[in-house]
């Protein structure tokens, strides 16, 4: 095996690297704690004006396939605002890889200037896990498409200019067969979006589509091929996007903390926190690896599951170390005196529960190894 | 593009060779006929003509040239047949012996892997029952100590070929200061790290095999959610741990002053990387020999069944080199520092 990134892969992390010297400040780590959207516009803009997103985005061909998982791992390891960006441009990738011509003109240029961000209306109130069994509807009249339900947990749409939807589109097929995946603007007449609140102040959204009308130029992939839509996106999504180095800026945060307070000599913590870096290790180069299947033309959605529940579970054990070490300190949030590692263990203590939730459950992905990689029978 | 984490092609043919070999020649049978001791010199003589016990020499001395890349490959399907030879101290060994005989293998190497007591006695060393010479570090100086095996040893949980051997006694010879030791111990953590993966995969196997054919409640049980899941860790802690194993073996191969900047985690440092791997594996063996019994049932407490060989020796493999505590803080003081008073 090589683990070595050819000279202008190097290059192109250092420049990434000082970007993010010039542009992640305190200030910008600290507004998505107070405005709940995990996205920095001016660096996105930056990375963009670069081209860099164009290089780092899958399928345009522009730089070497293992830049996207250097540029996200760079971002994470610097605790940088970057899930608008991840999301906008794995979705980019997957219109890439799916979409027509005239789809690809319209959409990408928005999102590798850097300029707009996308939401994904997948889950819905009643659906998550069971995501084949949503019912938002999307029917034909005339011309036109005509959506109607509601979405749960449409991150980042009080943001986005663009929208990809899951809806069903027939009735009378197999529930993965009847799906349509549709993208379109978010300022499109009939979406409301009211927000929701969370624990780890990342605010995401309800949506509402009251008779919301599009052309076929909004269907992205085939009509009732929603399904492989989707697979595709979770391929990307499960492992490659980031989400699977968190613990790095937290390590870093309780070490800070730790050695200023005398603290750090502690044989246990000394002990948990090398165990802990391997972790972070192991983390990063299954996530290579799925960024390399991908790199190399494969869809790495098994890896993907497999780099997610080791990675998660990682960074939920380290955070509960970390703030059970320090005791007290621990408890205290951003800007309060004495706070640990300036209040990220706290934070990351609230953070870490939804990584083993969102972009499929730690039991869906095990589920999904046990099925696929053992060849267990289907326990469902 | 960059990196490229599958085995080479040569690797490929390394493992089928190696896998091919074990399985016709040391299946479980084999391991179990050799306990307690946990030697079997019929299978030594046939793994020579295999070139195995020089492969990692270089040519000029007689050996086979491989890089540590390929080395590792050899020594997961050492861990998977639980093949009761020495190969992995011999090759840890062969990192700075260049004996004839031991490169030919008709000489047996082993690894004094904690230094010897004031008395110059080395206690409870790998492969000491059955090796010909031994390497280790006798106070401030690394040694190598020819004199006859004792060709037993306590019996333990690993039926290992474990025994103590003197430092002193026997034909002695000075290789250096005792730092030089480090690259025969590196050595030896990252092939008994990839024998551990190799433990860790023949559990898996066994577990799901099993699984897979015993019913109860009218299913299989590896039906059972709960069974699945306990299952579905295995592959993940195997995956991870041979992709940590093959970069050290990289990292020691090609990389002079690597990074330890666990801050940004970048760490291209192959000694470091070495002692991760180490203790990642054995908890991955542990865990798989744990969970893959465990869902044999009762059957996996029977001694008819193989996984219990998988289960003793994932702990003594590992536990040989010291307590997994301090395995860790030497880690801690390589990436910390160490600390001060
Ligand atoms: C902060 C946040 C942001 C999100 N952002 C988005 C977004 O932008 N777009 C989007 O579409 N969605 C988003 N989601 C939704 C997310 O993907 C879902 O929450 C997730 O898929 C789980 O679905 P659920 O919440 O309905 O839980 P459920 O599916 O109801 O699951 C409840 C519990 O049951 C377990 N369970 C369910 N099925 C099984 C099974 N077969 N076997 C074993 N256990 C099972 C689950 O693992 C879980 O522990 C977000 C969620 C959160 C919390």
């Amino acid at each position: 095996m090589d683990f070595a990134l050819s000279s202008d892969v190097v290059e192109f992390r250092d420049e990434i690297r000082s970007i993010i010297r010039e542009f992640v400040t305190p200030e910008i780590a600290d507004r998505m704690h107070t405005t709940g959207v995990f996205d920095a516009p001016e660096l996105n803009l930056e990375l963009g004006r670069r081209g860099i997103l164009e290089r780092a985005c899958p399928g345009l061909g522009k730089g070497d396939p293992i830049e996207m998982y250097v540029m996200f791992n760079e971002l994470e390891k610097a605790g940088a605002p970057y899930d608008g960006l991840a999301v906008a441009l794995m979705i980019a990738a997957v219109v890439n890889k799916l979409g027509t011509d005239e789809q690809k003109e319209r959409i990408i240029p928005s999102i590798i200037s850097g300029e707009a961000l996308v939401c994904m209306g997948y889950s819905e109130a009643d659906f998550g896990s069971d995501l084949a069994s949503i019912k938002t509807r999307a029917v034909k009249d005339g011309d036109e498409w005509v959506i109607n339900g509601s979405k749960m947990w449409t991150t980042l749409a009080q943001v986005a200019e663009w929208l990809i939807l899951l809806t069903r589109t027939d009735l009378d097929l197999p529930k993965h067969k009847g799906l349509t995946m549709f993208m379109l603007p978010m300022n499109t007449p009939g979406i409301t979006v009211e927000p929701v609140h969370t624990l780890g102040t990342e605010i995401t959204n309800a949506t509402w589509y009251d008779d919301v009308r599009v052309g076929d130029e909004a269907v992205l992939g085939d009509e009732n091929g929603g399904w492989r839509t989707m697979t595709t996106v979770l391929a990307f999504e499960r492992g490659v996007m980031g989400g699977t180095n968190a613990g790095v800026p937290l390590l870093r945060h309780f070490h800070e903390w730790a050695v200023a307070n005398g603290v750090f000599d502690e044989p246990t913590t000394r002990e948990r926190m090398a165990r802990s870096i391997i972790d972070m290790q192991v983390a990063t180069l299954l996530t290579m690896r799925s960024a390399w299947i991908a790199a190399s033309g494969g869809m790495p959605g098994l890896e993907g599951s497999m780099t997610k529940v080791f990675a998660v579970e990682a960074y939920q054990r380290a955070s509960r170390w970390t703030q059970a070490a320090a005791g007290p300190a621990g408890l205290l949030q951003f800007h309060e005196e004495g706070a640990a590692g300036e209040g990220f263990i706290e934070y990351d203590a609230r953070h870490s529960p939804v990584m083993s939730i969102y972009g499929g459950t730690t039991e869906i992905n095990r589920n999904n190894i046990a099925e696929r990689h053992l060849g267990l029978p289907k326990s469902r | 593009m960059s990196v490229d984490l599958g085995l080479s092609p040569d690797q490929e043919s390394i493992a089928e060779l190696f896998n091919g070999f074990f399985s016709n020649e040391a299946p479980p049978a084999v391991a179990r006929a050799a306990e307690p001791l946990g030697f079997d010199r019929e299978l030594w003589n046939k793994v020579i003509e295999l070139g195995a016990p020089g492969m990692g020499c270089a040519v000029e001395n007689g050996g086979g040239g491989a890089s540590l890349g390929d080395l590792v490959v050899v020594a997961e399907t050492v861990g998977r047949s639980i093949a009761p030879i020495p190969l992995i101290d011999h090759l840890a060994a062969l990192s700075v012996l260049t004996d004839a005989d031991l490169v030919a293998g008709e000489a047996i190497a082993a690894v004094a892997v904690r230094p010897a007591d004031a008395n110059g006695h080395w206690s409870l060393v790998p492969a000491g029952a059955v090796a010909d010479v031994v390497i280790g570090v006798d106070g401030d100086e690394t040694v190598v100590v020819r004199s006859t095996p004792p060709m037993s040893g306590p019996r333990n949980h690993g039926s290992m070929p474990l025994a103590d051997r003197s430092a002193r006694e026997g034909t002695r010879t000075v290789l250096g200061p005792a730092s030089l030791f480090e690259v025969v111990l590196d050595r030896w953590k990252l092939l008994t790290a990839a024998a551990l993966v190799g433990i860790a995969e023949t559990a898996k196997e066994l577990g799901v095999a099993y699984v897979k054919e015993r019913e109860q409640f009218g299913v299989p049980v590896g039906s059972f959610q709960a069974v699945q899941h306990g299952l579905a860790d295995l592959p993940v802690a195997i995956d991870g741990g041979r992709l940590l194993t093959h970069k050290a073996a990289w990292a020691l191969d090609n990389v002079t002053d690597g990074l330890i900047d666990w801050a940004n985690n970048e760490i291209t440092d192959g000694s470091t990387l070495a002692t991760m791997a180490f203790l990642f594996a054995a908890d991955g063996a542990v865990m798989a020999t744990d969970r893959s019994l465990h869902y044999h049932g009762g059957y996996g407490f029977a001694e008819e069944y193989d996984i219990q060989m998988y289960y003793r020796r994932a702990r003594g493999w590992s536990l040989i080199l010291g307590d997994s505590t301090s395995v860790g803080l030497s880690l801690a003081d390589r990436l910390f520092g160490t600390v001060e008073g």
